[in-house]
């Protein structure tokens, strides 16, 4: 690693990041407040071979990205909210395909065109369940420029080896934020996909234990099918019960399976705390210093910051809500986060939600003053 | 340079269909009197001919009965989702332009969920070959109208009869830029099995609209016959000359034409990207 700090935006670290991952297909479509990683990979890409196109709109490029990845190209799209909802569609598709892909969603007010210029954390349960069906996704939320730049790179290296798509998370303030950034080294080495070697029983979608099917590319000799339709492990259409039972259990077991290298979480201040504040992004950072605030006044606050959304790091949240007298969860959502805190935290801990829905970002006064009053309660 | 063309010449032989079939999947789903099965062979009769190897083909399919042909296909077949499949292949071509890839889509998938993806594939003029199979109906969903359904016909949507204007599908991709257009009938296999071969060769975005039939469901629904008689009236229907003034048309096509529309010389789009000065070889 160099030890340089290059300054960037949040959405040029991302694309940088992307590149450094070893992207080289880009398809998106413009919408703030995410087009900065557009523009800033039609420069990038055609430096390193790579090719960057607009498409017609979100489903397309959705599309495309799964298209490029399914010859074998890392791939990646930017967006937004609305934007996200039309990738659902295609998502599910790269999902039960089992295709590598990155999708970066860089949230603002919502529903519908909402306010394309304000931040908001709104979209982490659409993330978790937007596409329809039983599906495998991963979901990570960084809460920094230099975060946005590594959880790329950390996507990528995810979504191929687990052969499933990565979404990235964040939101227009850390989009916009001009911070420095460590890069990585132009040679280090690229996590590479299982690709089907040339075995003469291959069937592309059996696995061994790590549940994770070697991917065949075409040209190779394999000629294999890829279908959004269930299928059996030699890739054809089955509605056969048992069948269809063990390779829809093997797609969600996958995840599981590597849920130690998947999950990642900061934990702060948590070992004595009696109040826990469990936020993301950069709702976190106002945490942080309202956790400091806090202590210096005689609270003994903690603060735990999941960077992978989903799976959520369930063990990780128990262990450090342990001992606590209260939970409180700061958001800019009408308490996605905190819903999903009362389905891991089954033990009566008491869980307050500060939900903010104004488009504008949560304070540290704001966060220390719920802490007060939780103490004072 | 069309890496296709380069074979074009190439000496392959009689051609055999069960060559090119995943014979483990037959007996296949289509139903008997399908027009879908004379596209196929009429494909992978171009492919033989063509000289292109099975390994280098990509073939790309949408949903619906069109989307379910692809599978038959020795080759590396792709089922995406409902209108898409002009997308998936957008960045499968871009991403490996050493593949030959040619799209099976319906008139349902591509010009009514996926009309946008349709008109700006024709546009951009990326490499790559769309086979629209038009049998006038959604037939895998049961037999509802779709955008080139004929004025009249029964469908289980249109229980009077359709009142919706078609789409004349041909003058829809020339208009959009398609740099190769043509139409043919299942019932001459041979004119199909050049058309396509033509469409394939060309260097840049080729659509190919198969009138094909749907016996069982909408043919039964409208009296039309078995599938010789639908086949036979199709072919009637068409007329074999070129389009002509678009002015002199009839805006409700009765008959449409038959045979090669457009083939034009124009920029393909990934050798027009690979062409920007700050593009580096990979």
């Amino acid at each position: 690693m160099s030890e340089q700090l290059t300054p960037l935006h949040g959405n040029h670290a991302c694309a940088l990041g992307a590149i450094a991952a070893g992207c080289r297909f880009f398809g998106g479509y413009p919408i703030t407040p995410s087009s900065e990683i557009a523009e800033r990979m039609s420069r990038e890409l055609p430096k390193v071979g790579g090719v960057f196109i607009q498409m017609e709109d979100e489903i397309a490029s959705m599309a495309a990205i799964i298209g490029a990845s399914m010859g074998g190209t890392r791939s990646m799209t930017a967006t937004s909210g609305p934007g996200f909802s039309l990738m659902q569609e295609n998502l599910g598709y790269a999902a039960i395909a089992e295709v590598p892909c990155v999708i970066i969603n860089v949230m603002r007010g919502g529903p519908s065109t909402g306010m394309p210029t304000r931040p908001a954390q709104g979209d982490i349960l659409q993330a978790r369940w937007g596409t329809h069906g039983d599906h495998p996704i991963i979901v990570l939320t960084p809460a920094s420029v230099q975060e946005v730049y590594d959880e790329t790179i950390r996507a990528f290296e995810l979504a191929e080896k687990l052969r499933v798509p990565v979404v990235v998370m964040y939101d227009q303030i850390i989009a916009h934020l001009l911070e420095g950034v460590k890069m990585r080294d132009a040679d280090a080495p690229l996590v590479e996909r299982k690709w089907a070697g040339s075995e003469a029983d291959y069937k592309p979608f059996a696995t061994g234990d790590d549940l994770v099917p070697a991917m065949a590319r075409p040209g190779d000799g394999h000629r294999v099918h890829t279908t959004g339709l269930t299928h059996n492990e030699a890739g054809f259409p089955t509605q056969h019960p048992e069948t269809v039972d063990r390779v829809t259990r093997r797609l969600l077991d996958k995840l599981d399976r590597h849920r130690a290298e998947i999950e990642k979480f900061e934990a702060v201040d948590t070992d004595d705390a009696d109040i826990l504040v469990v936020t993301f992004g950069i709702s976190a950072r106002a945490a942080r210093r309202a956790v400091r605030i806090a202590r210096a006044e005689g609270i003994k606050a903690g603060l735990f910051r999941p960077l992978t959304m989903w799976p959520f790091p369930e063990e990780a949240l128990r262990a450090a809500a342990k001992g606590a007298k209260a939970v409180l969860v700061p958001e800019m959502n009408a308490g996605q986060l905190s819903w999903q805190l009362e389905r891991v935290l089954r033990d009566g801990t008491p869980i307050v939600s500060q939900g903010k829905i104004d488009g504008q970002p949560i304070t540290p006064d704001e966060i220390v003053a719920r802490l007060r009053e939780i103490r004072g309660s | 340079m069309n890496e296709v063309a380069t074979v074009a010449g190439a000496e392959t032989g009689p051609f055999e269909i069960r060559d090119y079939l995943r014979l483990e999947l037959m007996p296949h789903f289509m139903c008997p009197g399908c027009g879908h099965g004379i596209a196929l062979r009429a494909l992978l009769w171009a492919v033989h001919e063509l000289g292109i190897e099975k390994d280098k083909l990509a073939v790309v399919s949408g949903i619906g009965c069109s989307g379910r042909v692809g599978a038959y296909i020795d080759a590396n077949t792709f089922h995406t989702t409902h209108g898409r499949p002009l997308a998936f292949a957008t960045g499968l071509k871009l991403a490996r332009p050493d593949l030959t890839v040619v799209v099976i889509s319906g008139d349902g998938d591509s010009l009514a969920i996926g009309g946008n993806h349709l008109i700006h594939a024709c546009r951009r003029n990326l490499d790559m070959t769309l086979l629209m199979l038009n049998n006038e109906v959604y037939g895998m969903t049961g037999g509802q109208v779709s955008p080139t359904t004929s004025e009249h016909r029964l469908t289980t949507t249109t229980p009077t009869g359709n009142v919706e204007p078609v789409f004349d599908a041909c003058r829809l991709a020339a208009a959009s830029g398609a740099s190769f257009v043509g139409r043919e009938v299942t019932l001459q296999a041979p004119a199909l099995k050049n058309l396509v071969k033509k469409a394939i060769a060309h260097n840049g975005f080729s659509f190919v609209e198969v009138m094909s039939d749907c016996t069982e469901i909408y043919g039964r629904k409208n009296d039309l016959g078995e599938s010789p008689e639908m086949i036979l009236s199709q072919k009637a229907d068409m007329r074999p000359e070129a389009f002509g003034n678009v002015a002199d048309q009839p805006f409700r096509p009765h008959r449409l034409a038959t045979g090669v529309f457009a083939e034009l010389d124009r920029p393909e789009y990934g050798a027009v990207y690979r062409a920007q000065p700050a593009f580096r070889k990979g």
